[in-house]
């Protein structure tokens, strides 16, 4: 049913990303693109890997960005995937049933087997989540690998999304944001986590955590000496200097 | 967005289909359209052939055809199923209506009633895919359903009034194709004058919530070529052209339909038929080349990742 679940349980699975800590390593990407070419939404298709211009389907895509300018500037690193939103306009638009979002734990996922590939849920998503899968015909999207967190062939601590199981920065968090005991919701909590284009209304469950602002005033650092500022010899000097 | 070539065809023709059988139903029981039954078989079968043709070609876009059938499902949630649900709804009164007509000389009121009924609501639903689609400014808006359908009765009045000639001399049908390519060509306006100043409602900032660390621009892109979502919402080719392409929607779609319908209020007879029947050629030409700008000028909030300025 594409219509939302009528009493969606308290459970809110879903990924927080630190994007202070983000280094831009593409690793999340790969290892999404790895597992995921052997999971349920297998194959994930590659158009041309090795020819002039390859075009495949991801989960996950990390854009770079700068942000501000100058000596205030800085270089942040996005990881960009499905945010399992709490009103995601893809399932609802679905004409066919394919597109779901589960009661028990809030995943969005699509049924490859309903899929008519029309594309209208990519067009209804505004964080860029969905990608068509040209040679399958089917759209196709983050599971939150939903064959692993379950997977009780895995031990415990594996039972983590692949991009998460990877980072090796530990940028990436996974679980209940529905409960705001959790270690993600309390993460959240401290540091001010927030939802991409909230007025959208798409109540995303995943949060972005941003960059801790600058401790020095690097982009001070070069401008010229206040009267006062240096003490000592130094200051003397400038007093001496500037009358 | 990437304007698929099955999709423009389709709404333009289910423009004129849809169009037809509604003006049809409302005003041939009411004695406006002659009752010649060779008439209502020209006339119903033109709509129906157009609208058939429409809903086949927006199958061809489709990564699964042979699965289009699951689409009727999910009417409680979507417009892209409620549109389907009611053109396929809309086939059983309008088959009835004709059939009574070319078969029996009948024009029933309740079959032309429900028929123009079923096709406004085909329209409503098709014009609601678009208003509905919150990331796309550009027809989540309240000029898009007015626009389809103004554009549909438009189609329609045009057909109405060329196929009508070699009928009867009703130079009021073209009046009134007139009148609703007035009322179309100012919806048109009034939406291109909208999405020229609307406001960005999602910038770089508000995508990646870093906006309030000053001016966000993208400095690395997350692949070297092209993916799904560029060629998909990010299609640039006609937005060149867009200002030139207007102005030939302006000509083609309403200006010389509206002058050449002007023809049959003075000139009767053959020069009406064909003043007609080219208006209505040129009209649905216009709204091809209109349907393609809408898309082609729409553009999704997603293309903010990537490093466009405002959408």
């Amino acid at each position: 049913m594409t219509s939302l679940p009528d009493k969606p349980s308290a459970k809110r699975l879903g990924l927080v990303i630190d994007l202070d800590i983000c280094v831009g390593c593409h690793a999340c990407a790969v290892n999404c693109k790895e597992w995921n070419a052997g999971g349920v939404s297998a194959p994930l298709t590659d158009l041309e890997p090795y020819g002039r211009a390859p075009d495949g389907v991801w989960f996950n895509r990390v854009h770079t960005y700068e942000v501000g300018e100058g000596g205030d500037g800085r270089t942040v690193h996005f990881p960009r995937s499905c945010l399992h939103c709490a009103e995601p306009a893809c399932v609802t638009v679905c004409p066919t049933g394919a597109s779901f979002k589960r009661a028990e734990d809030g995943i969005v996922l699509i049924d490859e087997d309903l899929c008519i590939g029309c594309k209208l849920c990519s067009w209804a998503c505004p964080y860029g989540a969905r990608e068509f899968d040209q040679d399958a015909g089917v759209m196709k999207k983050c599971t939150l690998c939903v064959d692993r967190i379950y997977n009780e062939s895995f031990a415990v601590e594996d039972r983590v999304p692949a991009c998460v199981a990877t980072c090796p920065v530990s940028a990436r968090h996974f679980g209940d944001l529905g409960d705001p005991a959790s270690d993600v919701s309390r993460l959240v909590a401290e540091r001010g986590g927030y939802d991409l284009m909230p007025e959208m209304g798409y109540r995303p469950t995943n949060k972005y955590l941003p960059p801790r602002p600058h401790k020095t005033g690097a982009s001070q650092a070069l401008a010229p000496a206040k009267p006062g500022e240096a003490g000592g010899l130094l200051g003397w000097l400038d007093r001496l200097l500037s009358s | 967005m990437h304007p698929s070539l099955s999709v423009i065809l389709f709404t333009t023709l289910s423009g004129v289909g849809y169009g037809l059988l509604a003006l049809t139903g409302l005003l041939a029981p009411l004695g406006n359209l002659p009752r010649d039954p060779r008439f209502g078989a020209l006339v119903l079968m033109l709509a129906l052939a157009a609208i058939t043709i429409g809903l086949v070609s927006s199958t061809f876009h489709l990564g699964h055809k042979e699965r289009a059938w699951r689409a009727f499902s999910q009417w409680r949630s979507s417009w892209l199923s409620r549109e389907g649900v009611a053109s396929v709804a809309t086939y059983l009164p309008a088959v009835l209506f004709a059939g009574g007509w070319i078969l029996f000389g009948t024009v029933s009121t309740l079959w032309g009633l429900l028929s123009a009924i079923g096709a406004v609501i085909t329209v409503v639903c098709t014009a609601m895919i678009y208003r509905s689609l919150k990331p796309i400014p550009r027809w989540h808006n309240r000029w898009v359903l007015p626009n389809y359908l103004a554009l549909a009765a438009m189609s329609g009045s045009l057909w109405l009034a060329a196929l009508t000639y070699p009928f009867a001399q009703r130079s009021s049908l073209s009046a009134l194709a007139i009148a609703i390519i007035t009322i179309a060509a100012v919806l048109k306006v009034l939406y291109w004058q909208h999405i020229d100043r609307a406001p960005s409602t999602s910038t770089a900032g508000s995508a990646t919530g870093l906006g309030a660390g000053g001016d966000v621009q993208l400095f690395e892109a997350p692949h070297t070529s092209e993916n799904y979502l560029l060629k998909e919402m990010g299609f640039r080719v006609a937005r060149k052209h867009a200002a030139k392409l207007r102005s030939i929607a302006l000509w083609l779609g309403f200006a010389l339909p509206a002058f050449l319908s002007l023809v049959p209020l003075f000139v009767p007879s053959w020069p009406a038929f064909a003043a007609a029947l080219v208006a209505a050629m040129l009209g649905t030409l216009g709204v091809f080349v209109e349907r393609w700008l809408f898309f082609a000028e729409a553009r999704h909030v997603v293309t903010l990742y990537y490093g466009a300025p405002s959408v």
